[in-house]
């Protein structure tokens, strides 16, 4: 075991898959000799040669199509899209292609292709490097979506969606990548080096790709989240003593049903939420699903905490941000519904 | 019509339906012209070939230049044969399209040496990612036909289990990748495809091809820069066939003076041939390959054709062309061309080539007697209803199981 930071720990993820399989390549914008804007891919040129860790063209359609290609003859491509808010110019690719190769051609040519991509706010990213748009990939069949929230999942899951006979996308919140953040931008910067998932492993392990997991046992209400958002829903519960039981998504496509409703089941009431605009979100579809799946459990309306429906703003990035007091406001909301 | 500013510039065809067909403005220069340097020649020393025209077989149907692949009798009938198979399939699965026994269909009607003779110039390994109009290769590459129609009627027999329109084929077997009905976006794939046969020190290499009218999308600027960057064997070729559905050429061309010269901004050799002629396609596409397999980078082939029929079965070409243009064409038939070649060297006859046409309509009408045993897309049978749910992932997860049970399948 060794303490990592998220950095570090994806790193590590990318050392160990590369080492194992030569088929597993890495490549995007600075992803190569400078070893990415994030350091993820850092050492890796270093280690495996130009031609498995090395730069790309600012193209994110191109940088996708080349690992869509790369991965129908054989490869196990990795391509960093340097922002989450820059993988637009790639969505064609991605839902159009990438997504479907396997369907379209009925299983003669597959491309198991992760597309790893930061995301998230609470950086002072501004409207085009703090989103979230994980809901749209959650649309598209055929893709896997990834959100981890902690060094050692993100670690275990990005070996696993590496390993996955399908396409990934892998969202990593950036606000996390140096230290958990429970949504108090006032408070001094925590790393990882005191937090148990911060404890990695430095062998290759994987994770379940569509396994939850409950973060905080409770029995008053139940919350969902995943990336960011799992500490701010942990710091909300601590700071005002609810009983909450709180629920690390990590894999919203194919979420965690069964952990979801055995949780909802017993607690009855239900927070779902996310960092990203509230209309469409991925909550909305948690909540649906969960009114389909638990009706019958349900003693209050499941209720949502979400960034606005606007653009991430910049000057004030901590008014958009979904922080412990609207965990706070909607837990009461449903405790007392 | 009101113009209401001179400067705001909307290109616009020659000539328009009801207008006498017209193509005096086309420069057809000399078969046998285009010098052909070495395939290890600097990229931009071929920036003359991407505004002249390489053709080999002259007006007396006479191979000649630098450029003639001097290819056995044996091969060109090979290729004549090909090509005319491409003809009567797709004049034989228009007509059962019209008599509704499948949903769509595109011919490539004046456009079979294009893809019959790349090709038969590319290895059997070479993975290709055509666009829509080269089933030909499919035939070069000795594609059942009985299988290529079950796909064309999405009957159960169909080897995509009736998941994409009619040809938009899929062959693994015989290297051929899916066809996308979204335009060019297999262009950048095929760069990233050949970059892998590198990485993994293979001596395959891969071809595309896509419509002038799809070198607008990104994707195209997109496959240039890779193919450039990372110096991948790939053949990248722009089918010129003057018309994108109802749009002529000049939307996408703009103000530049052809499709090949684009190559040259990237850094990337380019060749513009004639594509009706199966002499000039067969060596242009020999010469990118070997040029690809020497590790010495991309080639931008334009290949300048024309669509002598509709895109689809979805549009009336009289709507935005004259009637009878195609065969004003001055760059011909590419059949009646590698034919008339063949009966000069004494090679071939009209009996023969009667013979010929005769004994693959036949092939044609018997094998889509044997397909439609298989099912039909309106009659059955299909492939199984819970097909819909397989394919998605290497397995389901539990919402395609539920969504499965859901469908009572």
């Amino acid at each position: 075991m060794a303490k990592m930071n998220m950095i570090q720990s994806l790193n590590s993820a990318l050392d160990n898959a590369m080492e194992k399989d030569p088929n597993v390549i890495s490549f995007g914008e600075d992803a190569g000799y400078f070893g990415g804007v994030f350091r993820v891919t850092a050492g890796l040129q270093e280690k495996y040669g130009l031609d498995r860790s090395f730069d790309a063209p600012i193209n994110e359609a191109a940088i996708t199509a080349m690992a869509i290609g790369m991965a129908a003859k054989g490869l196990k491509p990795v391509a960093e899209i340097q922002f989450a808010d820059y993988i637009f110019p790639a969505i064609d690719q991605i839902v159009s292609e990438l997504s479907r190769i396997r369907y379209r051609t009925a299983g003669q040519f597959t491309t198991p292709v992760v597309v790893r991509t930061p995301c998230g706010g609470g950086i002072r990213g501004g409207q085009t490097h703090s989103m979230s748009p994980e809901a749209f990939f959650t649309q598209v069949p055929g893709i896997q979506v990834i959100m981890p929230s902690n060094p050692y999942d993100a670690k275990g899951l990005l070996i696993a969606a590496i390993e996955s006979p399908d396409p990934v996308v892998f969202f990593e919140p950036k606000r996390l990548y140096n230290g958990p953040f429970d949504g108090d931008p006032s408070k001094a910067l925590e790393t990882w080096a005191k937090h148990e998932k911060g404890e990695v492993p430095e062998g290759h392990y994987s994770l379940p790709i569509g396994k939850a997991e409950v973060v905080r046992e409770g029995n008053d209400v139940t919350i969902i989240a995943y990336g960011t958002l799992v500490h701010v829903a942990l710091a909300a519960a601590e700071r005002e003593g609810i009983d909450a039981e709180i629920i690390d998504l990590k894999t919203l496509v194919p979420y965690d049903i069964e952990t979801i409703a055995a949780s909802v089941n017993k607690t009855g009431r239900c927070v779902v939420s996310q960092e990203a605009p509230r209309t469409s979100g991925f909550a909305a579809e948690l909540a649906a699903q969960i009114q389909e799946e638990c009706f019958y459990a349900l003693e209050a309306p499941i209720a949502r905490v979400t960034g606005w429906d606007t653009p991430y703003p910049h000057a004030h990035e901590w008014a958009y941000f979904p922080g412990p007091q609207r965990f706070i406001n909607a837990i009461r909301e449903v405790l007392e519904a | 019509m009101t113009q209401t500013d001179p400067r705001f510039h909307v290109p616009a065809p020659h000539v328009r339906p009801g207008d006498t067909p017209d193509f005096s403005h086309i420069k057809v220069p000399p078969a046998g012209e285009a010098k052909r340097p070495e395939p290890s020649v600097e990229a931009h020393e071929t920036r003359d070939l991407a505004t002249s025209l390489v053709r080999v077989l002259d007006h007396n149907h006479q191979a000649v230049g630098e450029w003639d692949p001097k290819l056995d009798a044996d091969v060109l009938r090979e290729g004549l044969k090909h090509m005319v198979l491409t003809r009567v399939y797709d004049d034989r699965m228009l007509k059962l399209q019209r008599q509704g026994k499948m949903s769509f269909y595109m011919k490539s009607t004046g456009e079979e040496a294009v893809a019959v003779a790349a090709a038969m110039a590319l290895d059997k390994g070479d993975m290709v990612f055509p666009s829509y109009r080269q089933q030909g290769i499919l035939f070069a590459r000795g594609r059942d036909i009985v299988d290529m129609m079950c796909h064309c009627i999405s009957n159960s027999r169909d080897n995509l289990k009736g998941r994409q329109l009619p040809v938009h084929y899929t062959w693994a077997e015989g290297n051929f990748f899916s066809i996308s009905g979204n335009l060019t976006t297999q262009f950048p794939q095929a760069v990233g495809y050949a970059m892998a046969c590198q990485y993994k020190g293979e001596s395959q290499i891969a071809a595309s091809w896509i419509g002038e009218g799809s070198t607008a999308e990104g994707d195209f600027h997109g496959a240039l820069v890779l193919a450039s960057t990372y110096k991948a064997p790939v053949i990248l070729n722009v089918v010129n066939n003057q018309w994108a559905i109802s749009t002529f050429q000049g939307i996408a061309g703009g103000q530049a003076e052809t499709f090949a010269l684009k190559g040259q901004g990237y850094g990337l050799a380019t060749l513009r041939i004639d594509g009706n002629d199966f002499l000039a396609v067969y060596a242009a596409t020999q010469w990118a390959a070997e040029r690809a397999r020497a590790g010495l980078g991309a080639t931008v082939i334009e290949s300048y054709t024309y669509r002598a029929d509709a895109h689809s079965t979805s549009d009336d070409p009289s709507g935005y062309r004259p009637k009878g243009e195609e065969a004003k064409w001055p760059l011909g038939d590419p059949i009646e061309r590698l034919k008339q070649h063949l009966i000069g060297q004494g090679e071939w006859d009209e009996e023969r080539h009667a013979a010929l046409e005769k004994e693959l309509d036949e092939l044609v009408i018997k094998s889509y007697k044997e397909a439609e045993s298989f099912g039909t897309l309106h009659d059955g049978p299909l492939s199984p209803v819970e097909s819909i749910f397989e394919d998605v992932y290497a397995e389901p997860d539990w919402r395609l199981r539920r969504q499965r049970q859901d469908l009572g399948v």
